[in-house]
């Protein structure tokens, strides 16, 4: 209930943050939404000796489409912005199907998609929903910005591939080819439990041909699971009940569930595969725009 | 001319609440919102280790901290004797640990601090040895022959059994067995849970030595318990002990027992001469506090084949952790278990009960029931939904014919109670009607078109309440009655105060409107008082929902014992003899002229200013209750439920409450203490559990594992009411405040359970979790006992 | 009495991180010496005195804690109380004006929304900020947006009439 004692900054500037970071060698956190960090210090899971909160950085808080059809969330976007923009739930289903399922609404009031996605909780909903769209997480340090696919940015549980003194300042979602379709499913036994299962689809699509496709997996495996490879039986496909079936077991096959008091694996293996052929198949009854 | 009782807030009435005028302005007095002036902080060192023996504790680092004032040991405790104390069951239950921890989460250390951050870092520098013993984690491992021997520190204890109790004719009962056409069996486990009320506990302890009075603030249910306790354990005398229980945040039992935190910062304020505050994390509630049922059952029902019960048999597991510390009457080592049935017309019945130490948090309370009657009505209904199946007859039908019948009562159940009252049938059917009974069939046959699985289940039960008589009931030797005493002032208005204790139980409300019925004072001129056992007359507090049954009939009777000394002062002031005086709802009249008469008002007055000669000034009184027997409500609960067969989740679409409480004081009331136990019920046929791993460690300890439903899982509840006042309380209530927790998970169970019949599924344990659910309708096996737990998770 | 909660101006002990923080409390300035790591609802509750903010567990699950922070609901355990320098919070305590009752409490009167009191604080902020993006929300949008408050007394059923009721007054008013 009451964290370890700490050195806290509120600096104003990116540039300033980062050489908080940077001097900290290693022990300071950033703290944007504080969901998640603020729980892990009254636990004493987490101690830093110095705590950067960005808040107060200006001009953290967008969510943009470009004209090449890119979608950008800046750092300090929370998960009720996404939860509430028309935009994002013409334009981008999947993350508008996951944002009311993230914790509960008052956590959603704070919490923010870029922080969740650096958390890289296995249970995570924003890191899959990236993995899925096959976004990438833009990051400042010393020497500048650089890009980091989804792919390399998330390492393992509770680990992704920021140095120390970088900040990851905005979240980019490639835009469709064609029209972006998919969902998000996940198996809560109540409001802000953790996942038994979370399944993230997203769907390229030209007419009812897949033009690509994406899916990622949370609270079946020791990290957030990339199950990108099963794309392959739908490229180029239409959704048809073999289509949907083959792709939903082959996601299904890469999910690394363990037992637990949530369920077995094979319980959670099965939501996987169920799960995946819903998001499909009310896809597929949808019209074209 | 006659006062209209609803409208002066009488019985009937649904008042609006007293105590929300507080509350709503966020101006409660918790124990947390009391700030003394120099006030400690305390903080606990919990053991991370469910069995271990103790080799060294190094508080050195602790001490050595700025703003740290005392550190307590378990040695330091054991040098004033208070390393140990007695617990509600004739148990000993450890206060800081000595020469072993015994379960996870045992309070190991105290520091108290200038601030509860300060006490929280220097806990994190003691440094505790622990020698890790094998823990046992259920009863099956208590009981093996070579188990470890748990309370290894009580002379006379073997091995980890506590105790074995009987009741109930077992020839007869086999006899039974002997002659019957069919024999229905099932084995249940009611896994352990947590009243977790939202507030966890704590106290403020001042005790000032100029004066010699220890005032203690805590969260209790029953403050004369703690303060009789208290004398007891810290040897000082009891009428320096002033326990005050301000406005407590929900207790459903867990605020029952006296936790060591209380007793440690007793001592520390003792010490320090300073307040001392402790204020318990939820963690700590959860892994520490009176946690509820974990009983193990064999049930077997001997049924003739028309349906008819010809004897029933129990046998009970309990599991209560490392110390005994039920809160609960002495004669009854497994509570009110024996209840169960009561409904129902059986000729016999028999029950064998044995108790078991493993390491675990100690208990059980009575979560929310008398005394284990959620889990005897539990079993009952499951025993019963299983019979009716086993017999292939419906279940409302068998229920019908098994029923103690309207012109039965009073009647003696097979296990010795006396029921007294109850109009059973017609709650079942005005239940089945509103759940559509009849039309279910059709229904059901629907939904398995779209592929979903419907079920109906019900729960009917009668259940003691209002504990008890004198004859039958004391806890730790104290007779279980209850007190209220009443003062009207000179203007008319009034105070009154009891033994009970509110928790959200809506007193302050609600025995003004006894008042109000018995007297004709509106209830807005009596002000409740409860809590200060300074003030208050003795009682036993507030659990098993006894208030109305003994403290609510206590109101009834002092204010009548006023309302006799008010007719002397009414006939007085008409001049005219009392056999001539007449009352109806605030007015005493001259018989034959109903026009001539005088107000309560005027009768308060006189009590101050116009006596007759002889008599003594003033208008009040105290009685003292003790019940001559248990309030028999009785319910009838049906859910209906749909199961996705994909995912095992299965969500409730309509569920409806017939509950017969007798008389009700305040509907309003009445119904959101349905409600409120209603999704208890539901959280425990769903989700809300805790279980521990083959280390030892508690599943269940915090609330991202402990779950409780959200507005948006809980169902939506319809409420009926049937009224059969009970014939021994004076104003025939019977009282409410558990029936939907005692009787509302069956209910849910055996909804689950209609809709999966067919699957050739007879039972899974709660809670029923979607992959539980799931498991059971894919492989047709029942799923029984706890969730599998993998240690590290 | 520990530096962690004075609302006076004084120099901070020496090796302890303090700042000095300004807080737009119900409409107030309040000035307060906090160490980093002080929890906002302990600077609330014990700095401040408005103890009408609960705290009902440490996993920041249960809302009863729930404050309003520039107008949308956060729980005060789960942010410091340096984060709020310069900020708004509105606690219960704020709800009423100098001569009413705020509709939502007035309706968890009428509804018999509450019992023990415990998760009410949090619950009306909670619902006040509903109310301030809808103020005609249905059974299921207000069960939505409270599902971040626990309640262990009245089954919820209770709350969502209460949330109702306001909200049809304060439309009422409106007009």
């Amino acid at each position: 209930m009451y964290p370890s004692r700490f050195k806290y900054e509120s600096p104003k500037t990116i540039v300033e943050a980062i050489k908080l970071l940077d001097a900290g060698k290693g022990d300071a956190k950033v703290l944007a939404g504080g969901q998640s960090l603020v729980p892990m210090l009254k636990l004493r899971f987490a101690f830093p000796d110095q705590i950067v909160d960005i808040n107060n950085i200006p001009g953290l808080d967008y969510i943009r489409f470009d004209a090449d059809g890119s979608l950008h969330i800046g750092a300090l976007v929370r998960h009720e912005h996404l939860e509430k923009s028309v935009e994002i739930s013409m334009r981008q289903p999947t993350i508008a199907a996951a944002a009311p399922l993230v914790a509960d609404p008052i956590v959603r009031a704070r919490g923010t998609f870029v922080g969740s996605v650096c958390h890289a909780d296995p249970q995570g909903d924003w890191a899959a929903t990236m993995i899925a769209l096959h976004g990438s997480i833009v990051v400042q340090g010393p020497k500048g910005k650089r890009t980091i696919a989804m792919k390399d940015f998330v390492l393992g549980p509770y680990a992704n591939s920021l140095n120390y003194n970088e900040i990851a300042i905005e979240a980019v979602i490639p835009a469709p080819k064609g029209v972006a379709r998919g969902g998000y499913l996940k198996l809560e036994r109540r409001v802000g439990d953790f996942a038994t299962a979370s399944v993230a689809v997203a769907l390229d699509m030209s007419g009812d041909t897949v033009l690509n496709a994406g899916f990622a997996l949370a609270g079946v495996g020791g990290k957030t699971i990339d199950a990108n490879e099963a794309a392959s039986a739908l490229i180029g496909q239409k959704l048809t009940e073999a289509t949907i079936a083959k792709a939903a077991q082959l996601v299904a096959a890469l999910a690394e569930p363990r037992t637990d008091h949530r369920g077995s694996a094979e319980y959670k293996r099965h939501i996987v595969e169920t799960f995946v052929k819903r998001i499909l198949v009310a896809n597929s009854a949808q019209k074209v725009a | 001319m006659s006062l209209n009782e609803v409208k002066i807030g009488g019985m009937g009435a649904s008042r609006r609440r007293v105590e929300d005028n507080r509350f709503i302005r966020g101006k409660g007095n918790y124990v947390d919102d009391i700030v003394l002036p120099g006030m400690l902080h305390m903080e606990i060192l919990r053991s991370p280790v469910a069995h271990a023996r103790i080799k060294s504790i190094d508080t050195s680092a602790a001490w050595d901290m700025p703003g740290v004032r005392l550190v307590l040991t378990g040695e330091m405790m054991a040098a004033r004797n208070l390393a140990w104390m007695p617990t509600l069951s004739y148990d000993t239950a450890a206060v800081l640990a000595t020469d072993k921890v015994r379960f996870q989460g045992q309070e190991v250390c105290a520091v108290i601090a200038d601030d509860p951050y300060i006490a929280k870092d220097a806990c994190g520098k003691i440094v505790v040895d622990y020698e890790i013993l094998p823990p046992i984690v259920n009863p099956v491992q208590a009981a093996a022959p070579d188990a470890v021997q748990i309370r290894d520190d009580k002379a006379g204890q073997v091995g980890n059994k506590i105790f074995d109790w009987e009741i109930g004719d077992k020839a007869r009962t086999d006899n039974a067995f002997a002659d019957a056409d069919v024999v229905s069996k099932i084995e249940l486990h009611y896994p352990r849970t947590h009243p977790s009320p939202m507030e966890t506990c704590g106290s403020l302890a001042d005790y000032d030595r100029a004066t010699g009075k220890l005032t203690v603030y805590l969260t209790t249910q029953a403050p004369h318990i703690v303060r009789a306790a208290v004398a007891m354990v810290a040897e000082l005398p009891e009428q320096n002990i002033r326990i005050v229980s301000p406005d407590i945040g929900g207790g459903f039992g867990n605020k029952v027992p006296i936790y060591p935190g209380y007793v440690v910062a007793i001592l520390a304020s003792i010490l320090t001469e300073k307040p001392v505050k402790w204020i318990e994390d939820k963690t700590g509630n959860l892994t520490s506090t009176g946690f509820g049922r974990d009983v193990y059952l064999k049930g077997e029902m001997a049924l003739r084949k028309d349906g008819k019960i010809l004897g029933v048999r129990m046998n009970t597991i309990s599991d209560h952790g490392a110390f005994f510390a039920d809160a609960q009457p002495s004669k009854f080592k497994i509570g009110l278990m024996h209840s169960a049935f009561a409904a129902y017309d059986i000729p016999t019945a028999h029950m064998f009960a044995t108790g078991y130490y493993t390491n675990k948090a100690p208990g059980g309370v009575a979560y929310r029931c008398s005394f284990r009657v959620t889990e005897a009505m539990f079993f009952q209904e499951r025993m019963v939904q299983a019979a009716a199946d086993d017999l292939g007859m419906d279940q409302a039908e068998f229920r019908r014919v098994n029923f103690v019948k309207d012109e039965q009562h009073p009647h003696r159940t097979a296990f010795g109670f006396l029921t007294d009252s109850g109009q059973y049938e017609k709650c079942l059917d005005i239940g089945l009607e509103a759940i559509g009974y009849k039309n279910f069939a059709a229904e059901k046959a629907e939904a398995a078109k779209r592929g979903r699985l419907l079920g109906i289940g019900i729960s009917t039960m009668t259940e003691p309440l209002g504990a008890g008589n004198s004859r039958e009931y004391d806890i730790l030797g104290i007779k279980m009655f209850d007190s209220a005493e009443l003062r009207i002032h000179m203007s008319g208005k009034a105070i009154l105060r009891t033994g009970s204790r509110g928790q959200g139980t809506g007193h302050e409300t609600t025995w003004a409107q006894i008042v109000a019925h018995e007297l004709g004072i509106p209830a807005d001129d009596i002000l409740v008082e409860e809590g200060d056992t300074d003030t208050a007359p003795f009682g036993m507090g507030t659990y098993a929902s006894r208030s109305t049954p003994v403290a609510g009939a206590a109101i009834a009777m002092v204010a009548r014992k006023v309302r006799a000394k008010a007719r002397k002062l009414a006939a007085h002031l008409l001049e005219v003899s009392e056999e001539d005086i007449e009352w109806e709802l605030g007015r005493f009249y001259v018989r034959g002229n109903q026009e001539r008469g005088v107000t309560i008002q005027d009768c308060a007055m006189a009590a101050y200013s116009n006596m007759p000669d002889g008599m003594e000034p003033g208008l009040e009184n105290v009685a003292y209750y003790d019940p001559p027997n248990l309030t028999w409500p009785f319910a009838c609960y049906i859910a209906k439920v749909e199961i996705d067969p994909e995912t095992g989740v299965w969500d409730v679409l309509q569920f409806v409450a017939v509950d017969d409480c007798g008389v009700r004081i305040n509907p309003m009331i009445v119904e959101g203490q349905i409600m409120g136990g209603l999704t208890e019920a539901y959280a425990m046929a769903n989700m809300q559990y805790q279980t521990y791993d083959e280390e030892g460690n508690i599943i269940g300890g915090n609330y991202m594992d402990f779950l409780l439903p959200t507005a948006w899982e809980t169902p939506g509840f319809e409420l009926y009411e049937v009224v059969t006042p009970c014939p021994h309380h004076p104003i025939g209530a019977k009282g409410v405040g558990e029936c939907a927790t005692v009787g509302g998970p069956a209910a849910f169970v055996n909804a689950v359970m209609d809709a999966l019949k067919d699957k050739g599924v007879r039972n899974i344990d709660m809670p029923l979790m979607p992959n539980r659910v799931y498991e059971a309708l894919t492989t047709g096996k029942d799923i029984y006992g706890m969730p599998p737990v993998r240690s590290g998770n | 009495m520990s530096s962690l909660y004075e609302e006076i101006n004084t120099p901070p002990a020496s090796d302890i991180p303090v700042r000095r923080v300004t807080i737009n409390v119900n409409g107030e300035a309040r000035t307060a010496n906090v160490e980093p790591r002080l929890l906002l609802a302990h600077l609330l509750r014990q700095g401040f005195k408005l103890t009408g903010t609960h705290t009902g567990c440490d996993t920041t699950n249960c809302g009863a804690c729930t404050v309003l922070f520039d107008g949308r609901p956060i729980k005060s355990c789960t942010m410091f109380a340096v984060q709020a320098d310069g900020h708004e919070v509105q606690t219960v305590e704020g709800l009423a004006s100098a001569s009413e009752l705020h509709p939502l409490q007035e309706g968890f009167k009428q509804e018999h929304a509450l019992q023990c009191g415990f998760c009410t604080p949090g619950m009306m902020m909670a619902a006040k900020a509903l109310l301030e993006e809808n103020l005609n929300p249905t059974e299921d949008e207000i069960r939505w947006a409270l599902s971040g408050n626990l309640c262990r007394c009245t089954g919820y059923q209770n709350i969502v009439k209460a949330v109702l009721w306001a909200a049809e007054k304060m439309r009422a008013e409106l007009n």
